[in-house]
């Protein structure tokens, strides 16, 4: 058994080599009939442009993609750079009428994107020729490592029943050095994603066929991201089903999670596209969809017709309603651990890693800056995006709509929810973004500490401090502070994953919906020891 | 327990930050107490530093019971009570390479809890127990044998009606085996934890003018016979001990209780010490149990019983009742988590085995989803008893009401 995962454990890392190999493969040039099409397709207005990109990437030689990638991004500064020095020059004379004129021929957009949109057509090679088989050299053997590595342990950890053992003996789940390369690659990887995407464009080959299979297009690098992110909370998930077995709450909210991401996050948008729909991800409410207001997606809606309208609608029912009135009921749970889709990458991928959310009071009084200081980031956004949008204004209060758009989806979207929120996984835990950063988090969490069924009850007395449930809250709730005292948790941040009741050796902690009254019982007094409480604060007072 | 399995480390069983201490003024100061001079207020530390008190409270806890076996303070015998336990255990047992084998003496908590972390980290474990059954003091026949075989089931070499005779060793005084008195059959094993139950940890005060007794003897008010000394937790011994519990409680909780007694007391509220309806809990490696009020290992005169099992072997719910009033008196719960405030409003109010079983769904405490027992569990009574008694729906009103 401990060979097959050994064995596993090779075959997952020759995938991920692979995968991370074929960055490095394949060759990129254009014939000049292929570039022509390009610049029609994108309208340029630049008169320079065709000229440098000939220059640049119109060859034989066999360009690497950062050589690719370099090439164009200086052709395009290039390009631009002519515009620019002319409007400076017609600044200085103020020649309004001539330096008004040069700003279509501007090209905007960031480089690297620029240049993704350049090799996904220039790209030839291996890779690009034989996608299905690299498929299976990488997301094949990758799957299938990991599942020889995970499988086993429906035997090798034995009968149902809490598997922690060895946790903080571990180098991959005790901050050793496996959990730091984990880092390194995770963080690496969201760099490329989101700052880099050309750089990655062989990755979206692999994936072509599967793109124009469910939207009828080639695969940009966010279709390898929802991919890839599909493809590992499901075998993840397969780990939680072995690991949690005996535990049917858990074995309920993976499914689920699960169930919301493959479906409303992925499938749906992607057959959405195919049908000449926008692609929309139903469960994806704002704040944590923060360019649902974007101007973009508003005329994206506005154009789409009745499905378009249905989702404006629908986009604002959600947040107004459905979601306060589903944590009225149920506590913020029912969104960050059954249906939310970064909570589920971290219930899935980022489970191992739950135990090293901080739990001292100065973490817990950065995450109340924090998360409250990104709900009102994103809500001015909004507001300013809406006044911009409507009055056609381009700032409002003194801030340019799209300069706080830029700045939010950078530092936000793309620096905390991404780079930090997951790439920290073994580190900081697992829940640093829902925990820190998520504004919709910090929304729910209003309403579920002021207007919530939800708690988790403490059985009386039967506490005994052991700290399992502290240990393991991925939310960085010292749960214990309150089991030993009696009292119930109540506490805007807690997600409800239930894990503090599942590793609780005592039978101390129930996640329930239940009446408000008495939902927040601060006692003096643990059941068991019959002081009558009243009669001492009679006494007191007298 | 945990950390030596790797669930947690020190700091995580640390109930407040370090920073706590100093911020609410508590000065921690770590030494052996060698006397306490009650005529002058003085406690006297084994360098000879002293302290001054004007109130003292002792609150020293247990130590491990040795029965004088031949060979029971060689290098490798420990118990599992104190960090320092811990950390002999990470020295002489860090792997199933270094011991090769252990021997637990004593079936009881913490002999069981031994047993599972020397088997997180593989080491194979040898386990004695005196009764011809585990913890039989205390549990019934039922949950005993389900217990033994769950013991066997996570493959601890579980000796039964079995003692220990002595405890050999090599030139370098460390463990090599132990000598199994029924039958002379000799273990042989790296490592021996002793765990046939703790007492009082107060020779120290022995040799004061404190009365002692097995324990440190205190009233209802957890006060010595010296003014301003008092004595709680494990090493205080009740002289006139509540209802059924025992003179000396070596719970946690207790302690806990005792505790915040003493606070009120020590803050000029003079409180005496009420320990409420007696419960308990622990954990059998994948097995929680808790029990609410009494159930005795052998039923009482007046008692009658209700045992049920599930058919997989590790759930079960044994009912203590009076014969002839039907009051409820007590339950073990295995597998199956109950609601403590249900029970003792329950016991409080001395209501019938029929109430109770007729409000099941209201004292359970399963986390969401799982499946619920308690109809099975009313039918097999009402079959058993020629009862009719309907399970009543859950009712979050009953649950949370205070009357």
């Amino acid at each position: 058994m401990k060979s097959i995962q050994n064995i596993g454990l090779v075959i997952f890392l020759i995938g991920l080599s692979l995968f991370t190999g074929t960055i490095f493969t394949g060759s990129f040039h254009l014939s000049p009939s292929a570039l022509d099409a390009f610049i029609i397709e994108k309208d340029y207005q630049n008169e320079i442009i065709e000229t440098e990109l000939t220059k640049a990437i119109v060859t034989d030689d066999p360009l690497t993609i950062f050589e690719f990638s370099h090439r164009v991004r200086h052709a395009y500064e290039v390009a631009n750079t002519h515009y620019d020095s002319l409007i400076s020059q017609y600044d200085a004379e103020k020649n309004w009428d001539k330096k008004g004129e040069q700003y279509p021929y501007k090209i905007y957009g960031k480089p690297h994107t620029l240049s993704f949109d350049l090799a996904k057509i220039a790209g030839k090679g291996y890779v690009k020729a034989h996608a299905g088989l690299m498929w299976m050299l990488t997301f094949g053997l990758g799957i299938l490592g990991s599942l020889l590595f995970i499988l086993p342990n429906l035997i090798l950890l034995g009968k149902a029943g809490i598997k922690n053992d060895g946790i903080y003996l571990k180098a991959s789940t005790n901050r050793g050095w496996i959990a730091w390369l984990v880092l390194i690659y995770l963080v690496s990887f969201y760099l490329l994603l989101y700052f880099m995407p050309d750089y990655v464009v062989n990755w979206t080959f692999i994936v072509d066929p599967i793109s124009l299979f469910l939207n009828g297009g080639p695969a940009s690098q966010w279709f390898v991201y929802g991919f890839l992110y599909c493809t590992i909370m499901v075998v993840m998930a397969l780990r939680m089903y072995i690991k949690y077995r005996g535990n049917k709450y858990q074995v309920m909210r993976t499914t689920s999670v699960l169930f919301f991401q493959i479906v409303f996050a992925f499938l749906i948008p992607e057959i959405m596209t195919s049908l000449n729909m926008p692609g929309y991800d139903f469960k994806n409410a704002f704040p944590l969809d923060y360019d649902f207001f974007f101007d973009w997606n508003l005329d994206d809606l506005r154009n789409s017709g009745s499905i378009g309208l249905f989702i404006l609608i629908w986009g604002i029912v959600l947040t107004l309603v459905i979601v306060p009135v589903m944590v009225y009921f149920f506590g913020k749970r029912w969104y960050c651990s059954w249906v939310c889709g970064c909570g589920g990458l971290a219930e899935t991928l980022g489970d191992p890693y739950r135990q090293h959310s901080d739990k001292s009071l100065h973490a817990w009084k950065l995450e109340r800056w924090l998360i409250h200081s990104v709900l009102i980031f994103s809500l001015v956004m909004t507001l300013v995006t809406l006044y911009c949008y409507f009055t056609g204004s381009p700032s409002f209060l003194g801030i340019h709509s799209q300069w706080i758009k830029d700045s939010y989806s950078f530092l936000i979207g793309a620096w905390f929810a991404g780079v930090i929120g997951t790439g920290f996984y073994p580190i900081f835990g697992n829940r640093v973004w829902c925990r820190f950063g998520c504004p919709l988090a910090a929304y729910m969490g209003i309403v579920q500490r002021f207007k919530s069924r939800f708690r988790i009850t403490t059985n009386g007395g039967q506490c005994i401090s052991c700290g399992n449930c502290s240990t393991y809250c991925e939310q960085g709730i010292d749960v214990r502070a309150y089991a030993q005292k009696g009292e119930n948790i109540v506490r805007s941040s807690c997600v409800g994953c239930g894990i503090c009741s599942a590793v609780c050796p005592r039978g101390v902690l129930k996640l329930e919906n239940g009446p408000e009254k008495g939902r927040i019982n601060p006692t003096d007094i643990l059941l068991g020891n019959n002081i009558d409480l009243i009669q001492l604060v009679n006494k007191r007072e007298k | 327990m945990y950390v030596y399995m790797g669930h947690m480390e020190f700091k995580h069983t640390q109930p407040y930050e370090n920073w706590f201490w100093a911020k609410n003024k508590i000065d921690l100061k770590q030494g052996f107490v060698n006397r306490i001079d009650t005529d002058n207020k003085h406690i006297i530390f084994e360098d000879n530093t002293s302290i001054s008190y004007d109130q003292l409270v002792i609150a020293s806890g247990s130590k491990i019971n040795k029965f004088g076996w031949p060979g029971q303070d060689s290098k490798g015998v420990m118990g599992l009570y104190r960090k320092q336990d811990l950390e002999q255990l990470e020295q002489f047992a860090p792997n199933n390479q270094v011991c090769k084998r252990a021997v637990i003496v004593g079936g009881g908590l913490i002999g069981i809890e031994l047993a599972e972390m020397l088997r997180s980290r593989n080491i194979p474990v040898t386990f004695l127990v005196r009764e011809k059954s585990f913890w039989k003091e205390v549990l019934p026949d039922q949950e005993s044998e389900m217990i033994n075989r769950h013991i066997r089931e996570h493959h601890v070499d579980l000796r039964l009606s079995t003692q220990l005779r002595e405890i050999k060793t090599d030139a370098s005084g460390q463990v090599i085996s132990v000598i199994i008195e029924e039958t002379g059959e000799e273990i042989f094993c790296d490592v021996v934890g002793l765990t046939a139950g703790v007492s009082p940890n107060i020779d120290f005060v022995k040799n004061s003018n404190i009365v002692t007794g097995r324990g440190i003897k205190v009233n209802r008010f957890l006060e010595t016979n010296i003014a301003n000394i008092y004595a709680i937790g494990d090493c205080a011994e009740q002289q006139e001990p509540k209802g059924e519990r025992k003179a000396i409680e070596a719970v946690w909780y207790t302690g806990r209780m005792m505790g915040e007694t003493l606070a009120q007391t020590i803050c000029n509220h003079r409180t005496a010490y009420h320990p409420g309806h007696w419960f308990n809990s622990a954990k059998f490696f994948d097995i929680e149990y808790q029990t609410y009020g009494w159930v005795w290992a052998k039923p009482k005169e007046n008692e009658a019983r209700f045992y049920w099992e599930h058919k997989n072997g590790k759930m079960c719910i044994h009912l203590n009742y009076d014969k002839n009033t039907h009051t409820f008196i007590g339950i073990n719960n295995f597998g199956v988590r109950m609601r403590h405030a249900f029970f003792d409003k329950v016991l409080t109010k001395k209501k019938s085995v029929a109430y109770v079983l007729a409000r099941l769904s209201d004292a359970n405490f399963d986390p969401e989803f799982y499946k619920k027992y308690a109809l099975e569990i009313v039918s097999k009574f009402n079959q058993e008893n020629n009862t009719s008694i309907q399970l009543k729906k859950k009712s979050w009103k009953r649950i949370f009401s205070n009357a």
